[in-house]
């Protein structure tokens, strides 16, 4: 049902569209583009197998950009009533009037619009009721419970679905849709310590586009239970220099480090350690970092981007090189390059650059021959802080792991933090895993770095 | 100014009768939450002002509370029709066919103080002032020293309305403004890049930001920062006695205790400060608060979005854990005070409660004093942001300028550093308090559950006697 009220919205829309973008132009915006994003949602929490918090939400919302020239101002409104969409582009350019003029600034010309749509998959017409929700949900706290008996609490289960659609519209006479859908399933268990109290909590997920593709609510609270008894009796370690693995989960905030750094908007902003890079080799050989906007059923996939241009492959870094920033058309100017169909765009900001489907290639290596090239190591699987600068790369977060001893895991770590330069971390890839598997827009395998600080009792 | 339902285009009528919907035999409470928000920014870069953002947001949302249960629908579309289909919808959760009881409003409660006074609204104040502070700030920044290379500026102003009606017969509402000035400045020596940023702001007017110099005081600091860090050194990594300097440290605060004490981890028992109530979770010379109530302030509310007006909560007296932080659920399940701090990012998101202004009262040390007591040690005066883990209690805040303490002085700037931590046992080891007590400039977000809301944290300078130190030299 919510889905098909968002097609039968879409003429509406372009139709509201059109005439904003030609008000736009008889107060004399000489360029304008504008964004229709509108969603259901419908999320259900369990907790102790009780209905914790049951959400329901229809969102609609619109963002105008206009052009004086080189000047411009961005907008946006939930309002969508006639007098509010008027007085909404009558404010939009007179602000664009009060702004200097940018010489970078402006649409993207339009022989560089997006021709073709590709089918991406990215919407699933499955509708799921209040009542399937909470019966996924309670299952997959179940399951966590059921799974070991020193798991005795629960942050709650949680399921949703949403459906939403995307309309561009701008001034060259553009205009794309695209609808999509996602369904997530998730569960936080907690595990008590037996002999002195202490409590551990961990997650686990599964996000997809596709209902049918979601893993088994027996299959997410068992591997959340898994992940959260793990962590019971963790110590701290001492201070040290050690080989560090980034499981997964972990090495996927390596990708959006490196994401950030490689946005033209870092770039021309002298923000990111890895300026003036292009064409030299910024990582190790076994390295290469792809960004795919059109993977079928990505949760990053997009038929175009923000400014309508069609999405593409990038390859980011080939085989340890930077081989490409990730650009939209504004930053591109600032660089003098082209944009790599990556804008992104918030409705009512100006676009920015984001990744699609961001992936570091798989390796060789299984994950257990990774540990068992450690004679002595720390496996990160959780990370929290921000202590990341991109403008000088230098790296420090706290840390959640294993100590590897001999190749095998000897007990669970806390309370630590690693450190290291992510120029130098880059390069100190020695060890690529063989399990990628997309989780959700960035995806890595196991990637093991030569060399970190970790700091301890 | 009290805001009314008319400014909504709203009747009186027409909302009791939709949050009637959500009402039912079962339900405890039900509430109907109607927001609109207008948010102005404009940006700098290059010595231009070329950005210019405008937005407004408006909806309601709806809840209804049965037991330990919540129902939670919102529209942007404050149609009748869209508000009782979102009652309607709330009330599922209770699991009982609609009741018939009629709502009328008892209790037109009007917040009794205004801390925010402004002499002109913040959706006054002309584009062209903003681009004209943003100018200046960036001639000041790159005064401060040649090697300034880039300055990046924001302003941004919000003006927040809102009203709620529940099932009490309760109809409030306040109008919060909210602004903040956001310097960053990048300085460079040969292939040496450092970056600064400083800001500051509350619920304050335009003139604040003109009143001491003080916009041009932030791009200095701003300037001053990115070229310390010039100089900075590899930051020793593992366990040291740390100093922390006033106001912004505070983060440790709103980190290792602030999220353990909000009262929902704790109703769930999944917090490592659960049941700990009445003892000792600190050094006896730490008083902590939690207070939404000082003027200006940009955790500050007359009311919070429940209501509820703010109040200064006690969360650690001399050490002894007092309090929760709570909001009207968690309040009435765990049969605790309400301390008005139920607070929600916006229409589209449910009440959590969260901290207002952390801060921990002053004490009686000379701060130089203080510094004097190290012998080797990390001495840190300014943070990005920080992050728990309130089941195991561990939490980090990363340090953007520090310096070394060696010989009881301070001495080389280092490079950013996570510092990290244990919760419950953190303040056990603070041996100084200062009696410089500082409340922050203003510039605080809190992230929870997806939802962000300003908050301020404040402290004097104190010295934790051991800490571990996430930097990358060998101590």
């Amino acid at each position: 049902m919510m889905s098909e009220l968002a097609t039968s919205h879409s003429d509406r829309f372009s139709e509201m569209a059109a005439a904003v973008l030609k008000r736009a132009k008889t107060l004399g915006a000489t360029e304008a583009d504008l964004l229709v994003a509108e969603g259901d949602s419908i999320s259900v929490q369990i907790r102790l197998s009780q209905v914790d918090r049951l959400s329901k939400a229809r969102e609609k919302v619109l963002g105008l950009r206009v052009f004086f020239g080189k000047r411009s101002a961005s907008s946006s409104t939930s309002d969508f009533s006639e007098a509010s969409l008027d007085r909404l582009v009558q404010d939009t350019c007179r602000l664009a009037q009060a702004v200097v003029e940018d010489q970078s600034s402006g649409l993207p010309s339009a022989d560089q619009m997006a021709a073709d749509y590709p089918e991406l998959d990215l919407k699933d017409s499955r509708q799921l009721s209040v009542e399937e929700e909470i019966d996924l949900a309670r299952r997959t706290e179940q399951a966590a419970f059921s799974a070991d008996s020193r798991i005795t609490n629960s942050e709650g289960a949680e399921c949703s679905a949403g459906y939403g659609s995307i309309l561009l519209a701008n001034s060259h006479g553009f205009t794309g849709s695209y609808a999509s859908s996602s369904y997530s399933l998730s569960v936080s268990p907690i595990a008590v310590d037996n002999k002195n109290g202490g409590m551990q909590r961990d997650f686990w997920y599964s996000a997809k586009r596709k209902f049918h593709q979601l893993d088994s609510p027996e299959y997410v609270g068992q591997e959340a239970a898994r992940r959260t008894v793990r962590r019971l009796g963790s110590q701290q370690i001492s201070t040290q220099e050690i080989p560090v693995v980034f499981d997964p989960e972990t090495a996927k905030g390596l990708l959006g480090h490196l994401a950030s750094a490689v946005s033209g908007y870092s770039l021309y902003k002298g923000a990111s350690f890895l300026l003036g890079q292009l064409g030299q080799s910024i990582a190790s050989d076994l390295v290469t970092v792809v960004d795919d906007g059109r993977l079928p059923g990505g949760l990053g996939s997009r038929p175009f981007d923000g400014e309508g241009l069609a999405t593409r492959k990038t390859i980011v870094i080939d085989k340890g090189m930077l081989t490409s920033y990730m650009l939209d058309t504004y930053s591109g100017r600032k660089l003098g390059m082209a944009s790599t169909g990556n804008a992104s765009r918030s409705v009512g900001e100006n676009p920015t650059v984001g990744a699609t489907n961001l992936f570091l290639s798989p390796g060789i290596h299984s994950p257990e021959d990774i540990l068992k090239s450690m004679k002595r190591g720390l496996l990160v699987t959780d990370l929290i802080g921000f202590g990341v600068n991109l403008v000088t790369g230098d790296y420090s977060r706290g840390a959640v792991g294993f100590w590897v001893e001999n190749g095998e895991i000897a007990y669970p770590v806390e309370e630590v933090t690693i450190a290291g330069n992510l120029k130098q971390m880059l390069k100190d890839i020695e060890m690529v895993g063989n399990d990628l598997e997309f989780r959700g827009r960035l995806a890595s395998p196991t990637v093991k770095i030569r060399k970190m600080m970790v700091a301890g009792h | 100014m009290i805001p009314s339902l008319s400014d909504f285009a709203l009747q009186e009528k027409d909302v009791l009768q939709a949050l009637s919907k959500a009402t039912a035999r079962d339900v405890d409470y039900a509430d109907m939450y109607v927001e609109s928000c207008v948010t102005d920014s404009v940006s700098m870069e290059e010595s231009l002002v070329k950005r210019a953002v405008k937005s407004i947001s408006q909806g309601a949302g709806v809840r209804a509370v049965a037991g330990e249960r919540t129902g939670f629908a919102y529209s942007d579309d404050l149609s009748v029709r869209d508000l009782e289909i979102a009652a309607d919808t709330a009330r599922y959760i209770a699991d009982s066919p609609q009741g018939d009881n009629p709502i009328a409003v008892t209790h037109r409660a009007q917040p009794s103080r205004n801390l925010y006074p402004l002499s002109q609204p913040l959706t006054d104040i002309t584009t062209e002032d903003r681009v004209d502070l943003l100018n200046k700030i960036d001639v000041e920044a790159r005064r401060y020293d040649p090697r300034i290379t880039k300055v990046m500026a924001s302003f941004n102003t919000e003006q927040k309305i809102f009203l709620v009606v529940n099932s009490e017969g309760q109809l409030v509402g306040d109008i919060q403004p909210l602004s903040r000035l956001q310097i960053t400045c990048i300085a460079e020596d040969g292939d040496n890049r450092q970056i600064g940023t400083f800001g500051g702001g509350g619920r304050v007017g335009f003139t604040f930001y003109l009143e001491q110099d003080r916009a041009m005081e932030f791009a200095r600091e701003a300037a001053r920062q990115a070229i310390v860090n010039l100089g900075a050194v590899e930051a020793p990594a593992g366990t040291m006695p740390v100093v922390l300097g006033g106001g912004w440290p505070g983060i440790l605060l709103h980190e290792a205790i602030g999220h353990g004490l909000e009262a929902d981890f704790n109703r769930r028992k999944t917090s490592a400060f659960s049941d700990l109530i009445g003892q000792a979770v600190a050094s006896e010379l730490c008083t902590i608060v939690d207070d939404g109530t000082l003027p200006f302030r940009r955790g500050s509310m007359n009311v919070d979005d429940e209501g509820t007006p703010t109040s200064r909560t006690m969360l650690i007296e001399k050490g002894i854990l007092r309090g929760y932080i709570t909001d009207r659920l968690n309040a009435r399940l765990m049969k605790i005070p309400l301390t008005g701090n139920g607070r929600r990012e916006d229409f589209r998101s449910i009440v959590l409660p969260r901290m207002t202004n952390t801060f921990m009262l002053a004490g009686e040390s000379d701060p130089q004093d203080i510094i004097r007591s190290v012998k080797k040690g990390l001495y840190a005066v300014s943070f990005g942001g920080g992050q728990v883990d309130i089941t195991s209690g561990k939490f980090v805040f990363s340090a953007s300028e520090a310096y070394l303490i060696e010989d009881g002085k301070v001495t080389k700037p280092v490079k950013g550093a996570t510092l990290i931590g244990n919760g419950p046992d953190v303040l056990k080891k603070v041996s100084l308090v200062g009696h410089d007590m500082k409340l922050d400039e203003g510039i605080g977000t809190c992230g929870k559950d997806g939802q962000s809301v300003p908050v301020g944290v404040g402290l004097p300078t104190i010295k934790i006697d051991e800490m571990t130190v996430g930097g990358t030299a060998m101590g």
